[in-house]
């Protein structure tokens, strides 16, 4: 039964030679961000394992996988907020500590202590400390620019509120305004639509697509199975080892996501899925 | 009193002028460093570094007897108790980061073997011929009886240096305590600014240690800022408030302890700090414990307002005790539950809105009304005035109530 679903689910070779799979991990390019063999472990468990991944300029991609299949692990590696047991990041072709300046990384929203002694607009100037540096004080023209990202996101009013007496939508939106107000070039989000409501959800994505609008890149954790193809062009099916990689329309597929999520994906779900999708 | 009032204003002598200035100034340093340990919720890790200075003062006498010097030089106890207290908070850092202990495990490991390595230090330095050695205990739980100039000196300097790095690195420190992960994607690095949080901590605990103590040293650093959290929604401003109830704290408790004989100093400093965190515990307004009584009975009161206007609207019995009295007290319900004109007039605009809920919740299905519609909100706050006419105009026109 198993088998069956290897043998069937699992498009590239994955016929390991020495750790390294027997295709030759071509050259990223200028990719906003791309990964070579990348493996993270806790303990001597690997989280994620020798992942060869790509994520193209100018476009929406969702990283998607069952609970446990290593999806924040594999962001967060990439961009060194976990250390990474092995492998390569490239931004934008270089190395990863030159291009910081061009990554803006939401974190998931549970992740911070949100009773903590701030206001909103504190939480998007925060955005701007690299640029600022530790002696410089905040110009008119970054506040502006602060106040404008919480504008973009629909929060403009909340300015002087302490985050905690915001909801878990506005949360999240909060963050979001503070990775715009790093003017970035590579927007990396880990579950930006958990938990959150609809009218947020919808603000959420519109911010997002006007990004990819201006070129930019987004990649986003993402869980929601029914909202892919309406909201990305390209996924990375993940589940510890790559399963597939590539535009929406042709990898999105019920084949790929059998191979993903194995049993735990509902037959009835996929039935959905399949229909969402039109002619299948 | 008068007692009090002279050490207050520095009358009480050339010793308890000099401790209450020192201890004003280490309370400001204590407070406003201690911040952000408190705020990155490692308050314990202070402790377990005062603990840890221990060793250090002990190796330290040993070795300036058994070189001919005096063993109580203060510079030298001072280097020993930070090299010790260096040691301790890397292991702690270490064990934490490299083994499956968690961070409380390795703080109680660290803070209980360094302290009894430094008693066991301290009975051998008792029992040794090289005398001198009374006093060393002092730094246990902190003596003033011998400050000297210099050591209020040693205070103010050291104390401006780590205030002056609390301000100057709050940004990244800040960035870390609140958000860890996100400092780290930015290419700050993490582990450098936690060590930075607690050799500041270390800092003021080594030039703290000869006036409060090791012991009590702790409740110097985190008293202030959990008291300053009460008073402030900013974290800059909690390291200058925090400062300042440190400051009062060994300021006000030198002076009272200076006004008495049996009055140690530093237990009297860790009070008066304590007595300003109770204060402000149950009166700061918005996060005291008096604030949030009241904004609990004011919001209980408004539900059992509204939910008693909408049975009185819907013609039911009211059998909530509580309500039935807030509504006869605010002149809307007779005692026995009969509405009055007013209560009748604000259900029927209740009723009213009720009904327009309705209607925006059939208009608006899917844009996520998520967190309004709870029954409180008042609907003039989520729909402009020409929308709640539309509502209106689908309702049609008033209905009357009561069945009258």
């Amino acid at each position: 039964m198993i088998q069956s679903h290897l043998t069937r689910g699992w498009p590239p070779a994955i016929a390991a030679t020495q750790g390294r799979t027997e295709r030759p991990a071509e050259l990223p390019g200028d990719a906003p961000l791309a990964v070579r063999g990348l493996t993270v472990s806790y303990g001597e468990k690997p989280a994620v394992f020798s992942l060869d991944a790509t994520f193209p300029a100018a476009s929406m991609s969702a990283i998607i996988g069952p609970n446990g299949a290593g999806k924040s692990t594999l962001l967060k590696a990439a961009i060194g907020v976990i250390p990474r047991l092995s492998g390569e990041v490239y931004v934008f072709a270089q190395p990863l500590e030159k291009a910081r300046a061009r990554i803006a990384y939401v974190p998931q929203r549970a992740s911070v202590d949100w009773d903590f002694p701030t206001t909103v607009m504190d939480v998007v100037q925060m955005g701007l400390y690299r640029k600022v540096g530790l002696l410089g004080r905040l110009s008119g023209a970054m506040n502006a620019r602060a106040q404008d990202c919480l504008d973009r996101v629909g929060m403009a009013d909340f300015a002087h509120r302490q985050i905690g007496q915001l909801s878990g939508g506005q949360q999240q939106r909060v963050f979001l305004a503070r990775a715009l107000a790093q003017d970035a070039h590579l927007f990396l989000l880990d579950e930006p639509f958990a938990g959150v409501d609809a009218a947020t959800e919808r603000a959420i994505i519109d911010v997002l697509k006007i990004l990819k609008a201006e070129g930019k890149a987004v990649v986003a954790v993402h869980h929601d199975l029914s909202t892919v193809r309406d909201y990305f062009d390209h996924v990375f099916l993940i589940n510890v080892r790559r399963i597939a990689e590539g535009p929406v329309a042709t990898t999105f597929t019920t084949e790929n996501l059998q191979a993903t999520y194995g049993g735990r994906l509902a037959a009835t779900h996929l039935d959905e899925l399949s229909m969402a999708s039109g002619a299948r | 009193m008068n007692a009090f009032l002279q050490a207050l204003f520095l009358q009480a002598g050339y010793n308890a002028a000099l401790v209450a200035i020192g201890a004003g100034l280490l309370g400001f340093a204590a407070g406003s460093s201690g911040t952000f340990m408190f705020l990155r919720k490692r308050a314990l890790f202070s402790d377990a570094v005062a603990h840890a200075t221990l060793p250090g003062v002990g190796i330290a006498f040993i070795l300036m007897v058994s070189l001919g010097g005096d063993g109580r030089s203060l510079p030298g106890l001072l280097a020993g108790s930070a090299l010790s207290a260096w040691i301790g908070l890397l292991l702690i850092e270490w064990i934490s980061r490299r083994t499956r202990l968690a961070e409380d495990a390795a703080i109680g490991a660290v803070l209980g073997v360094f302290f009894g390595i430094g008693i066991v230090l301290l009975t051998v330095v008792q029992s040794m011929s090289a005398g001198r050695q009374a006093g060393l205990e002092g730094f246990l739980l902190g003596s003033t009886a011998g400050m000297l100039f210099q050591d209020a000196v040693v205070i103010a300097i050291g104390g401006s240096l780590a205030v002056l790095v609390t301000w100057l690195m709050r940004r990244p420190m800040t960035l870390v305590a609140f958000d860890s992960d996100y400092a780290a994607a930015m290419g700050y690095n993490v582990r450098r600014i936690d060590l930075l949080m607690m050799s500041l901590v270390m800092a003021v605990t080594v030039i703290g240690l000869k006036l409060v103590g090791l012991i009590l040293i702790v409740a110097m650093l985190i008293i202030p800022a959990v008291t300053a959290r009460f008073w402030t929604e900013r974290s800059s401003r909690v390291i200058w408030i925090a400062g300042a109830v440190g400051a009062a704290a060994g300021y006000l408790g030198a002076a009272l302890s200076a006004s008495a004989p049996a009055l140690p100093t530093g237990p009297i400093i860790v009070l008066v700090a304590a007595g300003i965190f109770v204060v402000s515990l149950l009166f700061a307004p918005v996060r005291g414990v008096l604030a949030a009584v009241i904004r609990h009975r004011r919001f209980q009161a408004r539900v059992h307002r509204r939910q008693g206007l909408l049975a009185l609207a819907a013609q039911h019995p009211i059998r909530e005790a509580y309500t039935l009295r807030l509504l006869a007290r605010e002149g809307l319900a007779r005692p026995d539950g009969v509405p009055t004109e007013t209560g009748r007039a604000q259900a029927a605009k209740i009723a009213r809105d009720e009904r327009r809920w309705d209607v925006a919740r059939e208009i608006h299905q899917d844009a996520g009304l998520t967190g309004r519609y709870d029954g409180l909100t008042p609907i003039e706050e989520v729909f402009t005035a020409d929308e709640i006419a539309e509502f209106d105009r689908r309702l049609g026109p008033p209905v009357a109530l009561g069945g009258a």
